[in-house]
């Protein structure tokens, strides 16, 4: 009896229904993604060969799409597939010739890296802008503090990026992505000159909204009455802005870089596309013009794969950042 | 019908108490009536009209944003290039908005297997970078507007899903329903008459700055030339031409990039003022 309540609470414990919803949620994406590259007209042979299908007799068509595999049932194809990304291979390129795997492998860390850089700069400059606009609300201060989100929020990342890349090469003939990539581990400085820029980009994109979910979570705070209590008994005003006031406005700051993190992972692939940088951003890209379906909804479910890992990070740091949560 | 003049007119009170809602509200007047003069063709030049004499020409009294490698007028492109991103954005978000919200209400309220499903797919579709998945759906649907306004139309109905079903959940549970539901009203009244008006403030908010974003992800899309096609003029378009001109001539890059962030900048503006004028707790403040 006592094993089989345990076992219930072990089977509707949090994490244990967290996890369920996680693999839920990749396995309706998974299906989503193939069903969209799927129902739709057109396939990897009129991708690849362009207008030059008409050339082809029916015989040879039906044997291309024999030798790509896409004669089989949709139900066999998504299988096939899966089976694939769960062994690790992740399904093959037929323009390059290799694994999906292996074009990951180089594309991934350059992706994670503009991420981590972006994030890391928008969080700083979003939360910094904030509390500078939130200490006199309704002071110019405050107004230059908050058109900067706003300007931040409309300005596309793709009309930042052509015009940092314009302004460089032609005001300081600085090309910093006219060379081929470096990784960090080969080449740290000529990689932090090519990142810098696209880092940049996507900070400014995620500090824009870091910036005034901080000021309104800092307004709601500096009310309350714990506040009112610290400045009371004496507390330095500088600790009571950080300690007090900033630690308990951070929640609603971790939520909105979480949900920032999914639209960054989106302008990675037009800033990449700009900066020359051989990411996720640009494989996805480069295998949706091609028709390649198992580049796409392989590359696609990484994607996912990473946003969904985020929702579940940001989770964690709420609990570690507000113990009252459980 | 006259509360009804009342509550309208009290609306428009507060929305016009903040000042980005008017700055905002200005902006959108003015894209509205540029989208207008350029749909009936009423622009200095034809957008499309090339021009090999004046090329790369800079802005002057005849070329008032001056001229693009082929001679074509700026500012023309421009204003027929917001026409299409703001008819492109509106159809998208209609048709997010007509089926999220339906869908929402009927996932909040039925519940059950259908809700459960509502919302899984609405998570699935979340969990996705909207330009990705756009890209994606766009590549396989085609060039036309029709397509990139579908595409962009799948990629924010999971918002208005959310958006709608929230308020739904609370409502129903409310008393005057539960009273509806024994006084046997059909469910489609109840839905409409009594559940509708709970959602209308927030999805009207979200409409405003799902604009926005679609403004963007429209433009994202033509700048990696898998929205609107050339000769076409799109803002997105513009810009993706410029990357190779603008180190010469400034104004193809300024210019419609200017006007992407006047039309986000509006619908930004007024999507706030709206938030402001529909939350009761900040009217009060």
């Amino acid at each position: 009896m006592q094993v089989v309540s345990r076992l219930r609470r072990f089977i509707f414990s949090p994490t244990i229904l967290r996890i369920f919803s996680v693999l839920s949620t990749l396995f309706g994406i998974s299906i989503f993604v193939f069903v969209v590259l799927r129902v739709i007209p057109g396939d990897t042979i009129t991708g690849s060969f362009g207008i030059e299908t008409g050339v082809l007799t029916p015989d040879q068509i039906a044997q291309l799409r024999h030798y790509y595999g896409i004669d089989q049932s949709l139900l066999l194809q998504y299988l096939s597939w899966m089976k694939s990304f769960l062994s690790g291979q992740l399904g093959y390129s037929f323009s390059t010739g290799v694994s999906v795997l292996k074009l990951t492998k180089s594309a991934l860390p350059v992706t994670v890296e503009l991420a981590l850089i972006g994030t890391i700069l928008g969080v700083v400059i979003g939360i910094a802008i904030g509390m500078f606009s939130a200490r006199k609300p309704g002071s110019f201060r405050d107004f230059a503090g908050q058109l900067f989100g706003l300007l931040a929020l409309a300005i596309p990342g793709f009309v930042l990026s052509t015009a940092i890349v314009t302004i460089m090469a032609n005001k300081f003939h600085y090309f910093p992505n006219g060379l081929e990539y470096m990784p960090p581990w080969e080449n740290p400085w000529t990689n932090f000159q090519q990142m810098m820029f696209p880092g940049l980009v996507l900070g400014i994109a995620v500090a824009a909204p870091v910036m005034r979910t901080t000021r309104s979570a800092l307004l709601e705070t500096v009310d309350k009455d714990f506040v009112r209590t610290a400045h009371g008994k004496g507390v330095a005003p500088r600790k009571v802005q950080y300690r007090h006031i900033l630690r308990n406005s951070l929640i609603p700051i971790v939520t909105m870089t979480g949900i920032q993190f999914g639209y960054l992972l989106g302008g990675a692939v037009i800033v990449e596309q700009i900066f020359a940088l051989p990411g996720m951003g640009r494989q996805v890209l480069n295998a949706i013009t091609k028709r390649e379906y198992a580049t796409v909804q392989s590359s696609v479910m990484i994607f996912a794969i990473m946003f969904v890992t985020i929702n579940v990070l940001t989770d964690l740091i709420y609990r570690k950042i507000d113990p009252r949560i459980k | 019908m006259r509360r009804k003049d009342k509550i309208v007119k009290g609306g428009l009170h507060y929305y016009l108490q903040s000042t980005s809602g008017i700055i905002g509200a200005i902006l959108l007047l003015f894209m509205v009536v540029a989208s207008l003069c350029a749909a009936f063709g009423w622009l200095p030049h034809n957008p499309l009209d090339q021009n090999v004499d004046e090329v790369l020409k800079g802005p002057s009294g005849k070329y008032w944003f001056g001229t693009d490698q082929f001679g074509r007028d700026i500012f023309s492109r421009t204003f027929d290039g917001m026409r299409r991103s703001l008819t492109i954005s509106i159809v998208a978000v209609s048709i997010a908005t007509l089926v999220g919200v339906t869908l929402g209400i009927l996932g909040g309220y039925l519940g059950k297997w259908f809700d459960l499903l509502i919302t899984r797919l609405s998570d699935a579709v979340f969990a996705f970078p909207a330009i990705l998945l756009a890209l994606a759906i766009v590549s396989s649907l085609g060039n036309s507007w029709v397509d990139t306004a579908l595409s962009i139309a799948i990629v924010y109905t999971p918002i208005f899903i959310r958006v709608a079903r929230g308020p739904v959940l609370t409502a129903k549970e409310m008393d005057y329903i539960k009273v509806s539901r024994i006084l046997g009203y059909s469910s489609p009244r109840i839905l409409i008459k009594h559940i509708l008006p709970n959602v209308t403030a927030p999805i009207v908010v979200q409409i405003a700055l799902s604009l926005s974003w679609a403004i963007l992800t429209e433009s994202g899309l033509s700048f990696l030339g898998l929205g609107t096609q050339p000769p076409d003029a799109s803002l997105g378009l513009m810009v993706a031409d410029a990357q190779s001109l603008a180190a010469f001539a400034w104004w193809t890059l300024a210019f419609p990039s200017l006007f992407i962030t006047i039309v986000v900048v509006g619908l930004n503006l007024v999507g706030d003022g709206l938030r402001d004028a529909m939350d009761p707790a900040r009217r009060n403040s």
